[in-house]
């Protein structure tokens, strides 16, 4: 029986026909929407490349049955940046080294974004490590994310200052 | 993973009556679709309970009413968890990760399945998943595996962080099914294994979880840690962990609490522990007297004997933390054993 799943992703509605309820939401955004910036690393919660915005809060889309999440708004990696104009965390980490072969990042981007939002880690370091812990990195380029976490909360402070 | 008819209940009785032997309540998915990616567990029909009005923590003669989908990161932040229950937050934030927890919810956490890697593996012999079948484990990798409370049937732990904390608060699960209304504590809902097996299921067909109960913490609210020994500092499971809670006036302690996880396939309230801390002075003797208590009967499930002397270990320093007082905010690493506060 095919279910129509209506999701609003970046912005967009979508009314989505889900013939096979098995369809995770990492699957749905990958294959049937053709946004590929979300990464399936281990596909079972333990990595976090899959890690998207539902409704505001980071989850990881590849333990998300899509047609549970029926009504919500996502938030991608692609949906981050204002045309050219990068989004703070997308800019941070390409200043300070964030990545090496880029298969972790769009989920650790889409990890720190929500870090941040949560306002619970501000510029402790082992705060920000400690809440970006759910987003593995196999290049261990962890140095670098931590620092561009830590610059990003800086922009984004006097971006809100301003 | 094997096909399934989805669907979502509007209310309770509907989620009940579909909540049957072939059907599997859909919570966060956390693990149950975990599961059923690596055909472990291959309901035909799942029951999606998350737009139930199960989403609210309501205050209750001092303590906490927790619907079953209140998700564990909002859990973790209420303001009455962090001022009256405080080795709840650090239980459920030394879990996972913060992703996960967004998603995870208290009665998904309750009824997650033990991290046995034999139990998730479909072709090992295995009680718990297929009765009757035999313990891979035992003579395997053990690492995770009891050392209390075991049989040779199963020798297998629970692996929730949040159940050993709610074990040590005396919290009730409210059960809601078919016959009407239950409620269990917490400390005994997980079944032991006895010598044929895994023992009764916690929950018959057609029944739900629907509440946590936590009674009002009285003079422990600002004495109270959790300690979790891992393997890396954040996003992994207990080796061992332990939840205290003190209640002291006047340098004595009134009332003591000890639960411990990653040893038993329940959290391991220690009650002979606890009443042996009653009318004591906090110190590390009277700490150490009760962890020997907390661990009277263990013994090693395979080459896990290294479990009982760190169970032991972190028994003392959750008691010693305790007894220095919750700290205003929680560390940077919850419930971490680095921090220089005590030397347990
Ligand atoms: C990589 C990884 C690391 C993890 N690390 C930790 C950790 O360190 N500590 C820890 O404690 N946990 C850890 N977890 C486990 C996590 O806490 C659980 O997966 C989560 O709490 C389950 O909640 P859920 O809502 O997603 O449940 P679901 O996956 O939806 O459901 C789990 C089970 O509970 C049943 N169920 C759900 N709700 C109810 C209800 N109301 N009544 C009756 N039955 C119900 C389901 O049918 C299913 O059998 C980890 C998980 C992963 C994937
Ligand atoms: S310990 Fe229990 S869960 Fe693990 S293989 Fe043995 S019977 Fe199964
Ligand atoms: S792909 Fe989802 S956590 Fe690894
Ligand atoms: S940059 Fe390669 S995995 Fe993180």
């Amino acid at each position: 029986m095919t279910q129509i799943l209506n999701l609003t992703i970046n912005g967009t509605s979508q009314d989505i026909p889900i013939d096979d309820p098995r369809a995770t939401l990492l699957d749905v955004l990958r294959e049937r929407i053709g946004l590929t910036g979300t990464k399936k690393g281990c596909d079972r919660g333990q990595c976090g490349a899959c890690t998207v915005l539902i409704d505001g809060r980071r989850i990881n889309s590849c333990l998300a049955l899509a047609l549970s999440y029926d009504g919500a708004e996502i938030t991608t990696v692609e949906g981050l940046a204002q045309g050219e104009l990068l989004h703070p965390v997308q800019a941070a980490f390409i200043e300070a080294d964030g990545f090496q072969c880029g298969y972790c990042t769009p989920g650790q981007i889409m990890s720190a974004v929500a870090l941040i939002a949560e306002g619970e880690a501000g510029l402790d370091p082992e705060r920000v490590r400690e809440g970006m812990s759910g987003n593995l990195c196999r290049c261990a380029a962890y140095a670098g994310i931590t620092e561009a976490v830590l610059k990003a909360t800086r922009a984004m402070n006097r971006e809100d200052a301003a | 993973m094997n096909l399934f008819e989805y669907t979502r209940a509007e209310t309770l009785d509907a989620a009940m009556s579909a909540a049957t032997e072939d059907g599997a309540i859909l919570a966060g998915g956390t693990n149950l679709l975990d599961l059923m990616k690596i055909g472990v567990v291959n309901p035909t029909r799942l029951i999606d309970i998350t737009r139930l009005p199960l989403h609210d923590i309501e205050e209750h003669d001092g303590g906490l009413r927790i619907g079953a989908m209140v998700r564990n990161a909002d859990l973790a932040r209420h303001p009455v968890i962090l001022s009256r229950f405080p080795a709840v937050a650090e239980a459920l934030l030394s879990g996972a990760s913060a992703q996960l927890r967004n998603a995870a919810s208290t009665g998904g956490n309750i009824m997650q399945q033990t991290r046995c890697s034999y139990f998730q593996d479909p072709l090992s012999p295995c009680n718990r998943r297929e009765p009757g079948s035999g313990c891979a484990a035992i003579g395997g990798e053990t690492r995770n595996h009891a050392v209390l409370g075991w049989t040779e049937a199963c020798i297998a732990t629970h692996p929730s962080d949040l159940c050993v904390a709610l074990a040590a608060y005396d919290a009730v699960v409210e059960i809601t099914g078919p016959d009407g209304l239950r409620e269990v504590p917490m400390e005994s809902f997980h079944p032991l294994p006895d010598a044929n097996g895994t023992g009764p299921a916690p929950l018959q067909s057609g029944e739900i979880i629907t509440h946590i109960r936590l009674p009002d913490s009285g003079g422990m609210a600002r004495n109270a840690r959790y300690v979790k020994l891992r393997e890396r500092t954040s996003f992994a499971f207990a080796i061992v962990s332990a939840a205290a809670a003190l209640e002291i006036q006047d340098g004595r302690i009134v009332q003591a609490r000890l639960a411990l996880g990653g040893v038993a396939a329940r959290p391991w309230r220690a009650r002979t522990a606890e009443k042996a801390l009653a009318d004591q002075s906090p110190t590390e003797e009277a700490f150490a007297r009760a962890a020997d208590l907390a661990l009277e009967g263990a013994a090693p499930s395979g080459d896990n004997r290294a479990k009982i002397t760190l169970a032991r270990r972190i028994a003392i320093r959750a008691l010693t933390r305790a007894a220095a007082g919750t700290p205003d905010r929680l560390p940077a690493l919850p419930a971490s054993v680095f921090e220089g506060d005590c030397n347990g």
